[in-house]
């Protein structure tokens, strides 16, 4: 049992980031330490929860001690503890790539925005509150818009304009599809919205319905699933390289909440019935499809990369769809791999353009750059890994999801015909960056004037590429702790017992004790504005029913 | 007042939709606000709209008098200083951006929208 560790990947990075802004504006390297000090450690968390909630049941942590629904909660499950563990790798390999390319000397406060965008982060992945996670989705954003413009520049800044402009039309969606469901239920805290649309008359539905499609079209803005997508590519190529990597996450953060919400609030069986399938599954197909072509038609690396993103969405949205453990287990596996694989090539290509000097990433040949046999190697492995051949991760989680989807042939045919688009997509693009460079003559480029440590950023992007290798070796393992994940995703029982069971005679308890002037609110130190307004009306709806029964038992302890 | 309310969100919503669809920065800006306008009374709708009442159930009058339910006030309240602080911020980036490329067109050329 892990009790209040379960909040250290959100406390953690909001005390560094402060620190690093207010104390250690002026000094480059102190930030350096504790950014790098700081994942590293969010990673041994990350760890420790893992193993926890791989032998334990969900566990809850109740901010302020308020006791759910009326305050709020976070919950460690398998799926949030693997969802932390992928964040804190990638922050740690995009912190050292930053300090490795030098890109943290460019602009202002890259380390202390890295810290808010893993806060953000790590806070989406264990909340179990519906309003909590529109908060945290807010923090997650205002840093990424921070990262997405750092170092200025003209093409940067437009881009930032557009990516703010959707993102903020998503969060007032997000409000929005908020609004109709607590209209309706009376609640946001996930579990108990489970409970209470599971025990919704079958016929009124309707505003519940509709804010189940509101919400999927907000996490559809965040996955970058089509008809959503429009954002990505521009923001994907003009972020820089190890902000583009971090984003890699951002995407799956809105495949996690498809995820989450889809099987523990609206569950295929529940009553909204197939609807989240109905809507998943065409748009699911349609960004595979616009995806990988867009990875062929793409006239840069960094857009090959960022449209075999949509396309890797989509893949994994294909499996999500099913809404079946295998499925899950398969989905799950990809999304993983997907993430770092994107990562990996995003600091590629980063490392291509570096070197490539003016003629950047378009995909025309140009003469060899300084180490150009090891980037070759590198997107080669990355390229592999992405497309999904043999023998990376990419071909095991495409086969998983095959096998998933067996029977539904149609699907068969699109994952393996857009498997081969993105073939020839990568294919082409690689072998005229790199393979036509030999055949200009001359001597390979200098050695980039502005990188401080190229072997660090090397290693950054190569200990990416091992983690894909190490998906690989050890599929087995980790397909059956992700079986059991997904086991767990499509039995929420566990999770809503963890969150719900007891709470409410708990909550009497405590309302008691705080009548007997024992100064349980006294204590609170809650971050949040929400959570104590739900004390003053739940609780006292149900102590006014009891009141009367109450009324002798506390005079005499008030006239003490 | 149900039709006053919901009239109200209606049109804001319709005008912020029109506004963030403009080609130049300020109207988006603008549009943005009147987006998060429409979206915090609609907010404050969905705890049931009740006139004069209090938002605390005390222990004498709640049953008589009934109360106002304090939950969706918490949330508009949250709601209101995110989008606060986002519109400043994309008020700074629509300037940057003004100041960098000496146009406030919200619109990128089709080599920066990566087509």
């Amino acid at each position: 049992m892990m009790g209040n560790w379960i909040i250290a990947p959100v406390v953690l990075p909001a005390f560094l980031a402060p620190l690093i802004v207010l104390w250690m504006r002026f000094d480059l390297r102190t930030q350096r330490i504790f950014s790098i000090a700081g994942m590293v450690s969010l990673l041994a968390v990350a760890l420790a929860l893992a193993a926890s909630a791989s032998v334990n049941a969900p566990e809850v942590y109740k901010l302020g001690n308020w006791e759910a629904p009326f305050g709020i909660v976070l919950v460690l499950d398998r799926l949030s503890a693997l969802m932390l563990v992928l964040t804190a790798a990638l922050g740690l390999a995009v912190a050292l790539y930053a300090i490795g390319s030098g890109w943290d000397k460019r602009g202002w406060h890259f380390h202390s925005l890295l810290q808010f965008q893993m806060m953000g982060i790590n806070g989406a992945f264990l909340t179990g509150d519906a309003f909590n996670l529109f908060v945290f989705f807010e923090v997650l954003l205002i840093a990424s818009y921070g990262l997405m413009i750092h170092s200025g520049g003209e093409k940067r800044l437009k881009a930032g304009v557009q990516y703010v402009v959707y993102n903020l039309a998503g969060s007032t969606l997000f409000l929005f599809a908020l609004g109709t469901i607590y209209s309706v239920t009376g609640t946001v805290n996930m579990a108990d919205l489970a409970q209470k649309v599971a025990m919704m008359p079958a016929d009124e539905t309707a505003l519940v319905r509709v804010g189940a499609v509101l919400l999927m079209l907000v996490f559809a803005v965040k996955a970058a699933l089509v008809p959503f997508q429009f954002w990505l590519p521009a923001t994907y190529v003009n972020a820089p390289g190890p902000v583009a990597a971090l984003f890699a996450i951002m995407t799956k953060v809105g495949v996690y909440a498809i995820v989450r919400i889809y099987t523990l609030v609206f569950p295929a069986d529940g009553i909204t019935g197939a609807l989240a399938a109905d809507v998943l599954l065409p748009a699911a197909a349609v960004s595979l499809t616009i995806g990988m072509i867009g990875v062929l038609g793409a006239r840069d690396l960094g857009r090959v990369v960022a449209y075999a993103v949509i396309g890797s969405v989509g893949t994994m949205m294909l499996a999500f769809s099913q809404f079946s453990e295998a499925a899950t287990g398969a989905g799950l596996y990809y999304m993983v791999h997907s993430t770092l694989a994107a990562a990996a090539l995003f600091l590629i290509v980063d490392l291509v353009k570096e070197r490539r000097g003016p003629t950047g990433l378009a995909i025309v040949p140009a003469g060899r750059t300084y180490s150009h046999g090891l980037l070759s190697a590198m997107f080669f492995a990355g390229a592999i890994a992405m497309a999904g051949m043999p023998p990376l991760s990419g071909f095991l989680g495409k086969l998983m999801i095959l096998d998933a989807l067996r029977g539904q042939w149609g699907l068969w045919a699109l994952v393996l015909v857009t498997s081969l688009i993105a073939i020839v997509g990568f294919g082409r693009a690689g072998s005229t960056v790199f393979w036509k460079a030999y055949a200009i003559e001359g001597e390979p480029a200098p050695a980039p004037r502005d990188a401080s440590a190229p072997g660090l950023a090397f290693t950054a992007a190569g200990a990416l590429l091992a983690g894909l290798v190490a998906m690989t070796v050890f599929a087995g393992p980790l397909s059956d702790w992700l079986k059991a994940t997904a086991a767990q995703l499509h039995h929420p029982q566990a999770y809503i017992s963890a969150v719900m069971d007891g709470a409410y005679e708990r909550a009497m308890e405590a309302q008691a004790e705080g009548q007997n002037g024992s100064g349980h609110s006294a204590e609170v130190t809650d971050d949040h504005a929400a959570p104590e307004p739900h004390i003053a009306t739940e609780a006292e709806v149900q102590d006014e029913a009891k009141d009367t029964g109450h009324e002798p038992a506390t005079a005499p302890a008030a006239a003490h | 007042m149900e039709a006053l309310v919901a009239s109200a969100v209606g049109v804001m919503t319709a005008a912020g939709i029109y506004l963030i669809l403009r080609m130049r920065t300020f109207p988006v800006v603008l549009g943005m606000s009147m987006l998060s306008y429409a979206v915090n009374i609609f907010l404050f709708a969905s705890g049931r709209l009740a006139v004069n009442l209090p938002p605390i159930l005390d222990h004498a009058g709640a049953e008589t008098q009934g109360y106002t339910d304090p939950i969706p006030q918490a949330l508009v309240l949250t709601a209101i200083v995110i989008s606060f602080g986002m519109t400043a911020v994309v008020v700074m980036l629509a300037l940057g951006s003004f100041v960098e490329a000496g146009n406030d067109r919200i619109d990128l050329d089709e080599e920066e929208a990566g087509q």
